[in-house]
């Protein structure tokens, strides 16, 4: 699916409706309805609010300690041969990932709107965290949704909500995984909406979700824009991140999208790879076009349109759908999308670990071996950003595991 | 739009002067062939309108009964075709008895809104209650459904306040559903009281009839829902009646129909007994 005309901008959306192109929207039941449009009215007014931002930029310097470095892999450049290869470290945030950005700006907006109550979903457990731990300093209940499966692969993560003061549901319905998740969380909106805020971790979702979570993580783009001008006095050639639901993937690309030179590429997660059937996490590259969680957008599903688990070796890549800006994007050419699969990704972790000592989140390490692939074989003068969205101490358990190492 | 199976049957009921009982399962739950018996048997054991679950993998409003019914059917290789092929020999039977549709938007939107509206429509179907399609998006289906001559049916919820309820009405037929709490299927009984005004509330708004759903389980409960109602639907009692009728395996037994249709029976018994148990 192609879009024949070309937007003056890609940086317009979503509409009043909450769509970009075809994608996005607001399919939820009559119950959540309300509550969306009043969450709507509530971001709204936040962001008219110089208020809200000063606390927002407040607690995002001195708490989350941003703004995160733009980081010369120098280490991983000698090792490629190639382009020059820069990192976004958000794996240096309070917390460890990208998640803090967008758990930061949901908690003021939650208490602005007078709710006592927070509910979230996790995959990797890095939003989890990062919701558990907004809530405990905000001194607010937290229960946090998480699939059994992925309860077992992230135990380290389980045990730092808990520690934070969040109760942990494990959801066993279907696979287990993200999606799971995302259904018990929305049926606990459905059972307790007068006083609880849907804290959801990505750029999906209903509409204003999709928009808000992106506004959040766009510090990301907006930093390494203004350092990339700082440090090397012009724009990166190719910027890479990892795509789950897409929220470090669109908090990067959004301030980059008007820059017409600069190439930019979503890494899905291609699992044992795209011809397998539910063998991969890659809606875009792999599915078609449907309804899930409250926004239309690409989907992994079955020729009944029943939606397909997928499989990722990463728990927070593990969704059967994205953004549906990115569904937009894709379709507009303006953004590419590519798969990764498992193997690659953990390679790619290791030689991340051995020549920048930095341990990537295995998120985070598709786009590293995305950059892997096509570094080598541009001219040494051109520039690469990745997004290292997490950093990769919850996940030395699955790849020691993977590895034959007994930890 | 032309008269449906809904607005005949409705209006019968009210001429009667009870109010009717829907009932609710998941078609191909667990197999098609206990669906179809089901199907037939449902109108002699008092169900006036029937909603058949459409199967999806992510029923996002529905509680553990409704979500293992409907894994159980997918498990068995339902599918909406096989749904609408269910409606399709019921109908050779009852030409009476209104069936509606009831699911998640996806399978819907995979099919084609434009075939699929005009295949049920084909097959017998009566009406379409979509949880995933608010007003917001009446163009994907309602108004397709509309123009094919499907009744679209709206869930109306606690939340739905006076200043919302006109747009979810706007294009609404057949009846109204309200959603008796906030919460999912399978959740706690209602306050009948409650219930009542908020019946009261939303008929202020409309003269479509107004069957009200989501926690009601025994006669008791229907007899007293069903005093100020329309229409009283019982969905995830019947579904685990179902269940609890099952061999080890998740396969029909003997139990499964007789279990179904004695609960049927009853609840019928209750919605009869509403008015009078009022006016006593
Ligand atoms: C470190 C890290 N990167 C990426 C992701 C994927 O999510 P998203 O695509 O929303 O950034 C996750 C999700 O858990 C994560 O923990």
């Amino acid at each position: 699916m192609t879009v024949a005309v070309e937007p003056n901008s890609f940086k317009t959306g979503p509409d009043e409706r909450g769509y970009f192109g075809i994608y996005g929207g607001r399919f939820v039941a009559e119950t959540l309805m309300p509550l969306i449009l009043e969450l709507q009215q509530a971001y709204d007014d936040a962001k008219a609010d110089p208020a809200f931002k000063a606390e927002l930029q407040a607690l995002s310097t001195y708490y989350a300690g941003r703004p995160s470095k733009l980081y010369f892999a120098e280490g991983l450049t000698n090792h490629l041969g190639g382009a020059r290869i820069f990192f976004k470290r958000e794996d240096l945030n309070h917390t460890g990932s990208h998640k803090i950005n967008n758990c930061l700006g949901q908690i003021l907006l939650a208490k602005r709107m007078g709710k006592t109550r927070i509910i979230a979903e996790t995959g990797a457990g890095q939003h989890g965290v990062a919701s558990a731990t907004v809530s405990a300093r905000f001194g607010l209940p937290c229960v946090v949704y998480m699939g059994a499966t992925d309860v077992e692969r992230q135990a380290p993560n389980v045990f730092r909500m808990k520690l934070l003061g969040a109760t942990v549901n494990p959801v066993t319905a279907g696979n287990g995984t993200l999606k799971d998740a995302m259904n018990e969380a929305l049926r606990d909106w459905v059972s307790n909406v007068e006083d609880t805020y849907y804290l959801i971790g990505t750029a999906a979702g209903p509409h204003p979700y999709p928009e808000m979570v992106r506004d959040f993580q766009s510090v990301i783009g907006i930093e390494a824009r203004a350092q990339m001008l700082e440090q090397e006095g012009r724009l990166p050639d190719m910027i890479i991140a990892a795509v789950g639901g897409g929220s470090n993937a669109i908090g990067l690309f959004h301030p980059f999208l008007d820059d017409k030179d600069v190439e930019i590429v979503g890494v899905e997660a291609g699992g044992h790879g795209i011809a397998v059937e539910n063998g991969h996490a890659a809606s875009m590259t792999g599915g078609r076009p449907g309804v899930l969680h409250g926004n239309r957008t690409y989907l992994l599903q079955d020729a009944d349109g029943q939606i397909l688990e997928g499989h990722s070796v990463s728990a927070g890549l593990d969704y059967p759908g994205v953004g549906p800006e990115h569904s937009w994007l894709r379709d507009t050419g303006r953004v590419q999308y590519v798969p990764i699969v498992d193997q690659e990704a953990i390679d790619a972790f290791q030689v991340c670990t051995r020549v920048e000592g930095i341990i990537p989140a295995l998120e985070s390490a598709h786009a590293i071996a995305q950059a892997i692939r096509v570094a080598p074989s541009m001219a040494k003068d051109k520039i690469i950003v990745i997004n290292l969205s997490g950093r990769g101490d919850k996940d030395v358990h699955t790849v020691g595991k993977l590895l034959g190492m007994d930890i | 739009m032309t008269e449906t199976r809904i607005d005949r049957r409705f209006a019968a009921l009210k001429a009667e002067g009870r109010p009717a009982l829907v009932t609710f399962m998941t078609a191909g739950d667990p197999d098609p062939a206990t669906t179809l018996a089901l199907l037939k048997a449902l109108p002699g054991a008092g169900a006036d309108v029937i909603e058949l679950g459409m199967p999806f993998s992510d029923p996002m409003a529905d509680g553990p009964a409704i979500q293992a019914a409907g894994l159980r059917a997918l498990k068995g290789g339902q599918t909406l075709v096989k749904t609408l092929d269910l409606v399709r020999e019921f109908r050779q039977f009852d030409d009476a008895t209104p069936i509606v549709l009831m699911g998640y938007y996806n399978p819907i939107y995979s099919h084609g809104s434009e075939a699929f509206v005009a295949e049920a429509k084909a097959a017998g179907v009566d009406g379409l209650i979509i949880v995933d399609l608010p007003p917001e998006a009446d163009d994907e289906l309602c108004i397709p459904a509309l123009e094919a001559g499907l009744n679209f049916i709206r869930l109306a919820t606690p939340t739905t306040d006076d200043k919302r309820l006109p747009a979810v009405l706007e294009n609404t037929s057949g009846f109204v559903y309200y959603v008796s709490i906030n919460g999912i299927t399978g959740s706690a009984a209602p306050d009948a009281s409650r219930v009542a005004e908020s019946v009261a509330r939303i008929k202020r708004h409309t003269h479509l009839p107004v069957a009200v759903g989501f926690g009601v389980r025994t006669a008791e409960q229907a007899a007293a829902i069903g005093a100020n109602a329309d229409g009283v639907v019982v969905g995830s009692a019947i579904v685990s009646a179902i269940a609890a009728s099952l061999d080890s395996e998740g396969r029909a037994t003997a139990a499964t129909i007789p279990a179904v249709l004695a609960l049927v029976s009853e609840l019928s018994g209750g919605v009869r007994a509403s008015r009078k148990s009022v006016a006593a």
